[in-house]
């Protein structure tokens, strides 16, 4: 098992680094969250082009850098420490990662050179309007088209998606959708699969969500008979799902340490600067201790992340656990220490102007998405091989 | 990644001398005393240790590799750990050759058995605050005062006494350093009680006990940084003791014997375990007793979970940044914070999960009461070793760089410094 990064993974995390500080200082953040599609279209271009980061975890042969789990993750981790605006977890983290996992090689070849340049921007739609994580909830339904035997296999491959997904990330802007849904009269994680289908086709209304955190874009998406591509086997992401779901925890999960590491260097910094009782406030063990008891919680959570990733990467029997230990753990740090750099920095931390409140909504849409601490904490335990 | 095994050509000549020497000379039928004077005169007892003084000047590391092949060819060891070992540590650093030549082999041996006199009633915490008076009667250093948390000091020959020689100047440069016969009329050893019923440590008094101006260490008002590396020598302590305490395997005299020693040295340690909140019986425990199907149990044993896998996890990628030569972060100084936080949260989980039982002790309490001293252990988790405010404290300044809180007990004579009226 991995418990450092090479040289090289090092220096690639320094680079990415360089280009978010350069590319999303908070005056970018600020402008771009006020606009419904939530990013600048030159900046993805650059980080596509130049950095390559779409497709970063894409095996080269379908177009992208052939880099692993961890490097995604290392991105991720940096995006989030810079509170980035674009659409890269809907598309690399979930929806490339969900056409990896489940897509046969046609499909593979076909869909991801697009996503590993930029050119599409993609989302995995799983969630219905009830929020429930669980894989088998979903209640969309997926017909098939045309099916009888002399149907040729594309034909064969075409269904009709209805029924309403929600909490889809930049689904409102997503080139192409990622679907989970159930074969008519099928219950639970069986008569499940994923389908494909373009974001602006026949039968779909979109609507952007106001979510709480303005960083993160969700849609809520209508499908009425909606054509649909059949991703990998039909009745198949009972399988799949559950370790793309994990992979996308894990993923969460960095993206949350990165956040998690901002707030805590922010709270250090204004320590440090601010004078109370004649003193910096970073002198009183009141503080101190806070800070002391942050850092601590994003180490850990750091170190779970970091261990879940690795074992993503090197497909541990432990995965499923620890992908949930890594996102309870991440989401509830990110959460914690986002109140408490509010609370270092008293009165101004509440105000609009602090640039705190950026972090504390990513932390709360972050600390639900993709299920609560409390639901990653049970999946841990029922999991957990002692 | 990144557990590279780079075995140097030297570590191979040493492995294999080290082997040769043993099959020649380890014989599990002599007496351990015999046998660890024979371990001694060869230097492999402390092959880390200087050349003059029993040992043969190898790094750490090649040191590490010598006692790997006594433990595979299951010889037993010199008795290097206990407290003996920051004796020894304190007395190669600051000792003079007749301290050395008087202590370090008797120690080595197992024959002495040596304490730590720093704690006191009335400085904890603050170990820079003690009150025992070290007086010059123009032929002898005269003692007063009284120290506490005191291992082995019941059964210890010697001590390591720290005590303050000189009220006039600022706290911590009037201490002196000390190594005391234990066995004279002046002290007085008191076994302490402690809530969960163990009587692990010691409170000794000091009645005009004598120690001859010899038995300095380093100079007068020097103490406080001769006490540091002591304290240095403590953590390596720690986890000394965890692996020493399973002894060697094997029949012989020197087994019996080697037996007979851990025993004795490990009986203040034993309810260790439990003090640290024994994560590994959780879901056992869980599923044993039914409450695996609550949630709100799940949910307390998936916190533990979390901080213990982290922590150890934290632990790993600080040996393998280690390793690899990375420069240490302050992710180093965690492992104790996490530790209490473990046990605490572990605690709270074996109590939902004992229900009423958890208010049985004994042999009428769960497991035979091993989940009572679970219980009632967990506080000390927090306290021994640098409490968790001493730790937030150390990772706040020289981990995060924060300032210090101003003190108003350094810059003045120890004399005008207010303190506690106790002890």
């Amino acid at each position: 098992m991995q418990f450092t990064f090479s040289d090289e993974q090092e220096e690639f995390r320094l680079i990415v680094r360089r280009f978010m500080d350069d590319k999303s200082p908070t005056t970018e953040i600020r402008k771009l969250m006020d606009t419904d599609d939530g990013y600048d279209k030159a900046v993805w271009k650059q980080l596509s082009e130049e950095l390559g980061l779409p497709g970063i975890h894409i095996p080269e042969e379908y177009g992208g850098q052939g880099f692993g789990f961890i490097e995604l993750c290392i991105v991720l981790e940096e995006m989030g420490r810079a509170l980035l605006c674009a659409p890269y977890f809907s598309a690399t983290a979930l929806a490339a990662t969900a056409i990896i996992e489940a897509g046969t090689e046609e499909q593979k070849l076909a869909l991801l050179p697009d996503i590993a340049s930029g050119q599409t921007l993609a989302t995995l739609a799983f969630t219905d309007t009830t929020g429930n994580w669980e894989v088998g909830s979903t209640e969309v339904t997926a017909e098939p088209v045309g099916n009888d035997s002399q149907a040729s296999d594309s034909q064969a491959n075409s269904f009709q998606l209805k029924g309403t997904k929600s909490f889809v990330v930049d689904g409102h802007i997503a080139d192409l959708l990622v679907v989970a849904a159930r074969t008519p009269g099928t219950t639970g994680a069986y008569g499940l699969s994923l389908f494909t289908l373009p974001g602006s086709g026949n039968g779909i209304k979109r609507r952007l969500l106001k979510s709480l955190d303005p960083t993160r874009k969700l849609a809520c998406i209508e499908f009425d008979n909606a054509p649909a591509t059949l991703l990998g086997e039909l009745n198949g992401a009972g399988a799949t799902l559950p370790h793309i779901l994990n992979l996308a925890a894990v993923a969460l999960a960095s993206e949350s340490i990165g956040g998690a590491q901002k707030m805590l260097e922010s709270s250090l910094d204004y320590a440090q600067l601010r004078m109370q009782f004649g003193r910096l406030i970073g002198s009183f063990q009141a503080i101190k201790h806070k800070c002391a008891d942050m850092f601590l919680e994003v180490e850990l959570a750091r170190s779970a992340a970091y261990y879940a990733a690795a074992a993503a990467a090197e497909q541990t029997a432990d995965f499923p656990a620890v992908a949930s230990l890594s996102k309870a753990c991440a989401s509830d740090t990110y959460m914690k220490a986002a109140q408490e750099c509010i609370q270092i920095h008293g009165g101004i931390g509440f105000t609009w102007e602090n640039d705190t409140h950026l972090y504390f909504k990513r932390a709360k849409s972050s600390e639900v998405f993709l299920g609560d601490p409390n639901y990653h904490r049970d999946q841990l335990v029922l999991r957990w091989e002692n | 990644m990144t557990d590279t095994n780079t075995v140097t050509s030297s570590e191979q000549e040493i492995r294999s001398e080290v082997r040769t020497w043993l099959e020649q000379n380890w014989d599990p039928d002599s007496t351990l005393l015999a046998w660890r004077n024979k371990l001694i005169d060869s230097g492999w007892g402390v092959p880390a240790w200087p050349k003059d003084w029993h040992g043969r000047g190898l790094t750490i590391g090649l040191g590490d590799a010598v006692d790997d092949e006594l433990r595979q060819a299951g010889a037993v060891s010199v008795a290097k750990t206990g407290v003996r070992m920051l004796a020894a540590a304190t007395i190669l650093e600051h000792g003079t050759d007749m301290h050395k030549e008087k202590f370090l082999r008797q120690l080595l041996t197992g024959e002495d058995t040596w304490c730590q006199l720093f704690s006191e009633p009335g400085s904890g915490s603050d170990l820079a605050g003690l009150t025992t008076r070290a007086d010059f009667d123009g032929e002898n250093w005269i003692f007063n005062g009284q120290k506490v948390w005191t291992t082995s000091a019941h059964h210890a020959q010697y001590g390591m006494l720290l005590a303050r020689s000189n009220w006039d100047v600022p706290k911590h440069q009037g201490m002196t350093y000390f190594l005391i016969d234990m066995e004279q009329p002046g002290v007085e050893v008191r076994p302490l009680r402690q809530m969960n019923g163990h009587a692990s440590f010691n409170e000794i008094f000091f009645t005009d006990a004598k120690v001859a101006p010899e038995f300095m260490v380093n100079k007068e008002g020097v103490g406080w940084k001769v006490a540091m590396t002591t304290l240095a020598h403590e953590r390596r302590l720690a986890d000394g003791i965890r692996s020493w305490g399973r002894g060697d395997k094997g029949n012989g005299r020197v087994y019996e014997e080697q037996k007979a020693e851990i025993a004795t040295v490990m009986e203040p340690y034993k309810w260790y375990p439990q003090r640290a909140g024994r994560v590994d019986l959780l879901i056992e425990r869980a599923k044993a007793t039914g409450k695996f199907d609550d949630p709100t149990v799940r949910q307390a044993i998936g916190k533990v979970l979390i901080m213990a896998k982290a922590a150890e996890w934290t632990g790993r990628r600080v040996k393998a940044a280690h390793a690899l030569g990375r420069p240490p972060g302050a992710e180093g100084s965690l492992g104790k914070l996490a530790g209490s936080q473990v046990a605490r949260l572990a605690a709270q989980a074996h109590t939902l999960i004992a229900g009423a039982d958890a208010m049985l002790t004994n042999d009428d309490g769960a497991m035979d009461g091993l989940i009572s001293e679970i219980l009632i252990s967990v506080p000390a988790e927090s306290i021994a070793g640098g409490t968790d405010e001493i730790q937030r404290n150390i990772i706040s300044e020289r981990g995060l760089g924060m300032p210090k809180e101003p003190r108003t007990d350094v810059d003045r004579p120890f004399r005008d410094v207010p303190r506690n009226t106790v002890g």
